[in-house]
Parts: C-alpha cells; structure tokens; sequence
C-alpha cells in the first residue's frame, strides 16, 4: 500500500502541488486525471523519487520512503513509465529490456514483452533505442521495459500519448494483463475516457488540488457530465 | 622461431584482437621489434620489407572469406617500435584484416609504437579492417601508441574501418587519410575512452576524387578525469559525392574535447555534413536507467558502455 501524507511541491512561486494526500491499496487500478498543469505529471514523478516535495511524506508498505533515492525506490517495487520515452547511444532494446529485468535474458524470453506492445521482436531487438525510432516506438519500448520488471506499485505518465499508430484497445489489454499477472498496484496519469473506464479509482487534480476522488462508479459519469469540470477530458477525446 | 605463447602474449592478443593462441589463416605477429611467426596461405602473402621494419601483405584477387591477423605487443619498456606495414590488395577480393598494438609496461621508461599502414585496394575490393589499441601494466613509465592509416580505394572498391582505443593508451595520435576513386565507399568507426591525463588526437582527413564516392566518419569519444581529447576532421569533395562526419563525445569530471570541422566542397553536386556534439551523460538517461534499480555509477557504466559499444 503507498500513502501519500500532505504533499507539498512549489516551484517559481506556484503552489504545483497543495497538501496532496491518499492511498492506494493493493492490487488496484487508480487513474490520476485533471487539467494539464494541475501537477499530475509532478505528482508521478514525487512518487518516483525523480522530484522532490517540499513537505510531507510518503510510505510504501508502512515504510517512509520519502527519502530514499529513485534506485531504492526501484528496489522496493516502484516502476515508473515516462511521458516523454528516453532515447540512448548503442544501448539496444534487447539491453533495456535485460536491464529492466536486472540479468541477462534469452532473446526468446525477451521477444515476448515486446510483442506484448504490439512490436514485431525481429524488426526492434536489436536497434538502439535512439532517436531513429518514432516517437510512438518508443513509447512502446517505454511501456515494454515498464510491464517486465513487473513492480508491485506501477506508475504510467500519460500512456497514451505517442502511440496513434496502435489500436487503443491493445493499450488498455497491457493494463489489465498486467494487473492479473503480477498483482500489484497500477498508477495511471490520463485524460482518456477509456483508461478512466478501467479504473478502480480515481483521483481528479487540478490546480495542485486533489478536487475529487472516488470509485469509477462514482465519480466517471460526474466527469463526463459536468461540463465545466471536464472540458479538458471532451477536448482531449474529441482531439 | 616457433614457440609458444606465454600467458602475458596470449592476455594481450586477446585485447587487441580477439585471439588467444596462433590463429588459422594467414598472419603475422610481432613482439618487442621482432617478428615471432608468420603463416601464409594461397592466396595471402606476407613478405618482410628489406629497407625498414614491416612486411608486405599481398593478397591475391578474388580472394573471398579469409582473414589476415597483423598483432603488435610490446611487453619490454623503453622501447620504441616504428612499423610499416602495406596492403595490397587484388581485384574483387573480400577480406578481414585484424591489426592493432598492446602495450605492457611495468617499469617507469616509455614504451611507444608507431605503426604506419597503407592500404591499396584494386578495382571492386572490399576490406574490413579491425584495429584495437591496449595499453596495461604498473609501471609510471608512458605508453604511447601514434598510428597511422594512408588509404588509396579504386573504382568500384570499398573499405570499412573500426578503430578502438578504450583504455590505458597515455598519448596517441592518430592519422588517418584516404583517397576515393569512382564508386567508392569509406566508412570509418572510431571509439575513444581516455582517462588520467591522457592525450588523444585524430586527424581525418579524407579527399573525395571520383564521382559517387562516399564517406561516413564516426566517432563516438569518452574523456574521464583530467584527460584531453582532440577531433580534427577534414573533407574534400572534387565532384559529385557524399561525406559525413559525426563526432560524438561525453565529457566527464574534468575532462576536455576539442572537435574541429573542415569540409571543402569544390564541386556543387558534393554534399558534405559535419556534426558535432560534446557533453556530459544526459540526465535523463541517468534517471531512467535508475528507474529500472540500477545505482548511479551502475547507469554511468552502462550508458558508456553501451556509447562505446
């Protein structure tokens, strides 16, 4: 379970975020929504260890882990996809995939997290993860080397965005794998209307506010219908 | 002059060129100046030069499949090797050549080796040249390695070349130049780690004379420590042809990299690129590598490894 205890992040004189707090249980499926700039992204990566808040704390299974760096935070089971894929020199897919897992592995072995995300393995194993590849291929190497270390919580900033040349329903089945196979917990940043329909949970940020949360169930429709709170999510799927 | 590889010979030649006992096929290995065996075959003959140290390697046309091993270790210090080695090359033959020099000192003189290189290849010949260059051993004494590579390349032939120098090579120039007839194609990888206060600086230079010649350089440069690094590169375009040169290097602690461009096109159908690009380790690589449980130095060695690789 990770808890997140009055969170504090300012930048520039902008309160980015403002006493954030909640849990995420075991095995659940939470997707973090709101406004673009409302600190979600900034959120993501204070659980990672990437950033660091001004105040409060965070506990990951009853220990206080705000302290510890983003390689510890690795170690206890914390994965972390970025929005924006990081591209390298020399280092193959076959190579963040084996690194992902933390030891060498057999092609074959490495084949299936690739064809997982809808990559042919024979065409990507081995070419660099540079900039040679699409900005929609790399997010699938992204999201690759995320599903294999199969962490117990698993944070995914923006997973859709960059992958237009893959079915959207193929996405959500990465998810929801992913949640049956190693089950563990599913951190989801998103503005589409079909990642919120999975969710257990969620949370909508705005403003560096946590301004709703609750069951799928309960706080989706309100989404959907309240057209002043969110305009973004209809501008988003109508984009 | 047969006999049998001590431990330290067969360490080196594993080093520089991947072997660890006498190879099959033709080659020539030397050792403090002198040659210590030679094999030949059909169609690859080794021929000592008669007016100064190296050999001759002629290899015949239309040869296909075979490999030429040409290693240098000097494991004795205050010593000063300067070879000459020619290739020549026949017509439509297709081979790899595994050069490259070890230098082990322990004591506190300098050990240095000059290694001079021609390589003349015939109309529709195609060569891969591997050279590696190590340096090892306790001693303060330096250990400095200056090679140079002349390339002359008929019509119709190409020749592709990696060079590699990773680790404890104190000082080193290195020279390379070539000569592009008609339908020709160059294509140079070099790789460069420095470290301490080492020196290292290469020069291309690269004329491109027949039509549809091509060239693409490639270097991919680490500096650590306090060591400094030059990359000069030069090339000349005399007609319709293509050049490219990039030049990529990580500097780290107190390191420096110099790259200086020149591309001179005397012809409006030559198109020549060069690029570019010095700085420290990205960030973000650091960051993403830790994502995945690996510590900073764990990231650093992988991100330099896999540039280098």
């Amino acid at each position: 379970m990770l808890e997140l205890k009055n969170i504090c992040f300012k930048r520039d004189n902008k309160q980015i975020l403002d006493h954030i707090s909640f849990t995420i249980d075991d095995n659940k499926l939470i997707v973090i929504t709101g406004p673009n700039g409302g600190g979600k992204s900034t959120l993501a990566k204070i659980i990672m260890g990437i950033e660091k808040p001004d105040s409060g704390e965070i506990i990951l299974n009853g220990e206080n882990i705000t302290n510890l760096s983003i390689t510890d935070r690795a170690k206890n089971g914390i994965g972390f996809a970025f929005q924006q894929p990081v591209k390298f020199k020399g280092i193959t897919v076959y190579d963040l995939i084996s690194l992902s897992l933390g030891k060498k592995i057999k092609f074959s072995e490495a084949c299936n997290y690739l064809s997982a995300v809808g990559l042919c393995p024979r065409d990507y194993m081995n070419r660099e993860v540079n900039a040679s590849l699409s900005g929609g291929e790399l997010k699938r190497i992204e999201l690759a080397t995320v599903v294999a270390r199969k962490s117990s919580l698993t944070i995914f900033d923006e997973p859709e965005a960059g992958i237009d040349l893959w079915s959207f329903s193929s996405l959500i089945d990465v998810f929801t794998n992913m949640k049956k196979e190693i089950s563990g917990s599913i951190v989801i940043i998103s503005h589409q209307e079909r990642i919120l329909n999975i969710a257990d949970k969620i949370i909508l940020i705005s403003n560096g506010k946590i301004k709703e949360s609750g069951s799928k169930e309960e706080i989706l429709p309100r989404l959907l219908n309240n057209t002043k709170s969110c305009k973004f999510l209809k501008e988003d799927n109508n984009g | 002059m047969d006999r049998k590889l001590n431990h330290l010979e067969k360490f080196m030649l594993k080093k520089i060129s991947d072997i660890d006992d006498f190879p099959s096929g033709a080659f020539n290995i030397r050792e403090n100046g002198k040659g210590i065996r030679r094999n030949t075959t059909k169609n690859i003959n080794i021929v000592s030069k008669e007016d100064k140290q190296g050999i001759d390697i002629f290899i015949k046309e239309n040869t296909k499949n075979e490999m030429v091993h040409i290693p240098v270790i000097l494991t004795e210090s205050g010593f000063t090797d300067i070879v000459y080695n020619d290739f020549y090359i026949g017509k439509n033959a297709d081979v790899t050549i595994v050069a490259g020099c070890g230098i082990h000192n322990d004591s506190c003189e300098t050990s240095e080796h000059d290694g001079i290189h021609r390589f003349f290849l015939e109309e529709g010949a195609k060569v891969k040249y591997i050279e590696k260059h190590y340096g090892d051993g306790e001693g303060t004494g330096k250990r400095i390695l200056n090679p140079q590579t002349i390339i002359e390349l008929k019509d119709g032939s190409s020749l592709e070349m990696e060079t590699v120098q990773i680790k404890g090579v104190d000082n080193a120039i290195r020279q390379t130049s070539g000569k592009l007839g008609n339908e020709t194609n160059l294509v140079i990888t070099e790789k460069i780690m420095t470290h301490g206060a080492q020196f290292a600086r290469t020069e291309f230079d690269v004329v491109l004379d027949g039509k549809n010649a091509s060239t693409h350089v490639i270097s991919r440069a680490v500096a650590k420590d306090a060591s400094k690094q030059e990359f000069v590169s030069k090339i000349e375009g005399n007609t319709e042809c293509y050049g490219h040169v990039e030049c990529d290097a990580i500097i780290m602690d107190h390191a420096t990299v110099k790259a200086i461009p020149e591309i001179l096109a005397n012809n409006i159908d030559a198109r020549l690129i060069h690029e570019a690009t010095i700085g420290k380790i990205a960030g973000e690589q650091m960051t993403k590598l830790m994502t995945l449980g690996l510590s900073d130095k764990e990231a650093e060695s992988e991100i330099i490894n896999g540039f280098l690789k």
